[in-house]
């Protein structure tokens, strides 16, 4: 899909799902206004973890077809993962101020297992600029943002395997806990922010692409 | 306006102000490759001029 559609299409399903949040669906009987944080909070974390599983894909790709396209992708795809990842933290730590009263709790596995995932990824630019481009960085990029992979379930599954838990769990083994206008805005939130974090994916890729090609051109013409 | 509702619009403008400034990055940056390329599509347009040699006209 050619990038001004997809970004069209973003600003559709990102309008549609504000306005079903904010005009359709009915306040939480438990947490009232306060649970619409809810919608994008936990669209954004999935989304998060969906870019840190592509950065890894187009990792293991790099390594196994040694292709320089793939490393890039791999960047730029953990680049929007940490993006998201700041977003995660905001929001939570807003919705845990009005639900729980405080803005973080070290106490919740949940919490700190994102946190650790989100400070692996951000580790991982400190390494990239660290080392001289060429294929030594591309390979120790690859294989840094693989073995990050390793925390995506861990800190999904965090907070089914605890005992004592205050972070609600929303989507059980039964599948999600909600049915109605809920489902449907939570999905329609979902599909925007998997849209949102793609547009800007491939707006950012085509940056680095025209920076690299740019940069070529200057050397072949020096 | 009562507290929740601050709270949810804070959480949500967070979300506007991070996605702004990210496109205003790229946008800046997509501008100086722009620039860029402007400059190197010149300055090749210049070289090509200074290499055709003068001819003798009639």
């Amino acid at each position: 899909m050619p990038l001004p559609a997809l970004a069209g299409t973003s600003l559709v399903l990102v309008t549609a799902a504000l306005l079903l949040v904010f005009f359709v669906v009915p306040n939480d009987a438990d947490q009232g206004f306060s649970q619409r944080i809810f919608y994008f909070h936990v669209s954004i974390a999935f989304t998060a973890y969906a870019c840190f599983a592509a950065g890894a894909w187009k990792a293991l790709v790099h390594l196994w077809k040694r292709d320089s396209r793939a490393d890039l992708e791999s960047y730029v795809a953990i680049h929007q993962g940490v993006i998201f990842g700041v977003l995660v933290l905001a929001t939570g730590s807003i919705w845990a101020k009005i639900s729980w009263g405080h803005w973080w709790l070290w106490s919740e596995n949940q919490l700190v297992l994102f946190l650790v995932l989100f400070l692996f990824y951000a580790a991982y630019f400190m390494l990239r600029f660290s080392v001289d481009p060429g294929p030594q960085r591309a390979n120790l990029c690859a294989v840094y943002a693989l073995f990050g992979v390793v925390l995506i379930p861990v800190s999904f599954l965090a907070i089914r395997l605890a005992q004592r838990f205050i972070h609600p769990v929303v989507f059980t083994r039964h599948g999600p806990s909600f049915g109605g206008w809920i489902l449907v805005a939570y999905l329609v939130s979902q599909a925007a922010l998997f849209s949102l974090a793609y547009t800007l994916y491939r707006l950012e890729l085509s940056g680095k692409r025209l920076d690299a090609r740019l940069r070529e051109l200057r050397r072949a013409y020096a | 306006m009562t507290t929740a509702e601050r709270y949810v619009t804070a959480a949500y403008c967070t979300i506007f102000a991070v996605v702004l400034l990210y496109v205003v990055i790229i946008a800046l940056k997509l501008q100086r490759l722009e620039r860029e390329v402007d400059a190197l599509a010149s300055a090749a347009s210049r070289e090509h001029e200074d290499e055709r040699e003068p001819v003798q006209v009639g």
